[in-house]
């Protein structure tokens, strides 16, 4: 019997709602389903919103009946905001959310680097927003609940995984006891311990690394700007790093590393946080001030993978898939990226739109992204967490030279989260113009996002469908390019064909979206010259073909592609 | 490649031994790693420096 807390959870600042059990009709029942989701995090969540896009039903499972506990991850990308709009939650985010875009590194009360990230005009989304776990997971949940297509079980733990014949057998236990549940595909969306990748007794590749961190919320008045605050060696923690972030509520995230010789329980021991939160707040010229705990916990860096994420017809994605630091917020920012490359093509699976290749290119791309932001990350680890004498001598000694010589401050700057580009993806046209532009975003990279004007930003019109963005001098989409569009739509494949004219507006034949585009900011952005250029574009906003002219065979030849024919 | 006369190198000598006393033992791996930084910085050349990393590897 699985028997979740219905206590709400302790929070000084969130009210945890307790959400009803679903428990099966009876001891053996057995319910049949196309896909079912398990975990209900900011992940798992994402994914149900996102298959539902496509009209494809799922069930999603969470072992807990409320949101996760504590603030968790508390930093989300651009890229992360992007994708979060596309499944409708965005807004609600931004509303409580803290943006941001500064990073400041402070060395024996000197600030020795400041990172100012990159907001381009064309952007919708700071480069960095901050909210507490819960609420983005809240938000979510709303929009999962109230979706048709979506069933949330809560207190439903998937006890045992089997696989035959095509389909996956879950044996999942609930308050109530244990019922079966059948699925054509299972998305373990179920974190970083992934009770699925455990009873499947799959390995991950990479290291581990020695730095423990504890991470403190606390709710005090700090009269500090949203910036990001890391602080080398400091007076009362000589050798590590401290981090400060702000989070709404007047809540502050601490963030420190453990001496090497000492153990979890003895770090989170009330009296030990409350004298290292003190030196810290003191360190910063702040003293006597009340402050109350919230949550803390203990975590340590580790930078894993899966080596494939699809094992017959079981998906892993998110932390369940894989493990990486957190330093440069590459937690959930990295699992969003994951599921919304997967959940189109499981979609175009289950719909039967998809050739071969198409779902086995979600593992490509995204092991591939892992392992890059795996060696980003060790560097950036290197860093925070000396793993040997040499290192923790090389960083002494550029914290020491940062004092007074510029050239070793880059060094400070931790590469964060970003998109990742699929330019070696089989989805990637092979025989288009891609080499020929100059700029824009080249096969395999995210869409560049740009300001309409009263129009707002492009992505506020993309959806769950195919693109075609056709730059055109003339009046009409051609007649044999739409023909080719037609025969796609024809199976049911969501494709859409976006026109960006660059003389007159309004309605254009044959264009479902138009943007008028007279001082060609527009064209330039995307490296287009001459009318009748044109972007293929994936339903996760990642271009797949570009072409300087267009041509209805060529159009044909990279759809077949994009589709893993 | 300018190479350093010998009055010169014992005058490099003299201060860096100079140098790692006044930085005092406890502190002296550190200063070098610092000045080694510096000089790298100066050489303007990874591949070179690492050979010279190479070179005073040996026989230690």
């Amino acid at each position: 019997m699985h028997l979740p807390s219905t206590e709400p959870r302790r929070s000084i600042y969130y009210k945890y709602r307790v959400y009803p059990a679903h428990v099966p009709s009876s001891p053996n029942e057995t319910d049949a389903k196309r896909v079912v989701i398990v975990g209900g995090g900011p992940v798992g969540l994402t994914a149900a919103l996102d298959l539902a896009r496509y009209g494809v039903p799922c069930v999603l499972l969470e072992s807990e009946q409320q949101v996760s506990e504590g603030s968790r991850a508390i930093v989300f990308t651009r890229r992360s905001m992007e994708i979060l709009q596309q499944v409708g939650v965005a807004d609600r985010i931004s509303e409580r959310g803290l943006p941001w875009r500064n990073g400041n590194s402070f060395y024996r009360g000197e600030r020795v680097f400041r990172m100012e990230a990159p907001h381009d005009p064309d952007d919708r989304f700071y480069p960095m927003i901050n909210l507490q776990q819960q609420y983005l997971e809240e938000y979510l949940v709303d929009a999962a609940m109230a979706n048709p297509l979506i069933e949330v079980r809560w207190g439903n733990r998937v006890v045992q995984v089997e696989q035959a014949k095509d389909r996956v057998y879950l044996q999942v236990d609930t308050p109530e006891g244990p019922y079966q549940l059948e699925a054509d595909w299972v998305v373990a969306a179920d974190g970083a311990r992934s009770p699925i990748r455990t009873a499947m007794n799959l390995q991950m590749e990479g290291a581990s690394y020695e730095g423990r961190f504890v991470i403190a919320d606390i709710r005090i008045d700090l009269d500090l700007p949203t910036e990001r605050l890391a602080f080398f060696d400091p007076v009362w923690n000589p050798g590590n790093t401290v981090l400060m972030h702000r989070e709404p509520g007047n809540i502050w995230r601490i963030d420190y590393q453990l001496p090497a010789d000492e153990t979890p329980e003895e770090a989170l021991a009330p009296e030990s946080l409350k004298a290292r939160i003190n030196a810290q707040l003191a360190m910063i010229g702040v003293e006597n001030r009340e402050w109350e705990m919230d949550w803390c916990s203990v975590y340590s860096a580790r930078a894993l993978t899966l080596p494939d994420y699809i094992h017959g017809r079981v998906i892993f994605t998110g932390d369940a898939a894989h493990m990486l630091p957190i330093f440069g917020v590459r937690g959930a920012n990295t699992g969003w990226q994951d599921c919304h490359d997967l959940i189109w093509k499981l979609a175009f699976q289950v719909r039967g739109w998809a050739g071969d290749k198409l779902l086995p290119s979600y593992s490509a791309e995204r092991v591939n992204a892992a392992r890059e932001i795996i060696d980003e990350a060790s560097k950036s680890t290197r860093f925070m967490t000396p793993p040997t004498h040499g290192f923790r001598l090389l960083r002494d000694a550029t914290l020491s030279l940062s004092l007074k010589h510029e050239f070793v401050r880059p060094l400070f700057h931790w590469r964060t989260s970003r998109p990742h580009e699929y330019g070696d993806s089989l989805l990637n046209c092979r025989g288009d113009d891609n080499a020929l532009f100059r700029r824009g975003p080249a096969d395999g990279a995210q869409l560049a996002n740009v300001h309409l004007g009263e129009q707002g930003f492009l992505f506020d019109h993309l959806g769950a469908s195919f693109y075609l963005m056709y730059f055109t001098e003339g009046d009409a989409i051609p007649a044999d390019i739409l023909a080719e569009v037609n025969t796609v739509r024809a199976r049911g494949i969501p494709f859409r064909i976006v026109a960006i004219r660059r003389n007159g507006s309004g309605e254009m034949p044959g264009a479902d979206l138009v943007f008028g585009d007279a001082d060609g900011r527009f064209w330039a952005k995307y490296g287009i010259s001459t009318g009748g250029g044109a972007y293929l574009v994936r339903p996760d906003q990642h271009v797949c073909a570009r072409w300087v002219t267009l041509a209805a065979d060529r159009l044909n030849a990279a759809i077949r592609t994009a589709l893993g024919n | 490649m300018k190479t350093l006369s010998v009055h010169d190198l014992e005058q490099v000598y003299d201060a860096l031994a100079l140098a790692m006393d006044q930085a005092t033992p406890s502190k002296s791996e550190l200063f070098l790693v610092k000045l080694a930084l510096l000089a790298a910085h100066e050489i303007g050349d990874a591949r070179r420096f690492q050979s010279l990393a190479e070179s005073a590897l040996q026989d230690l």
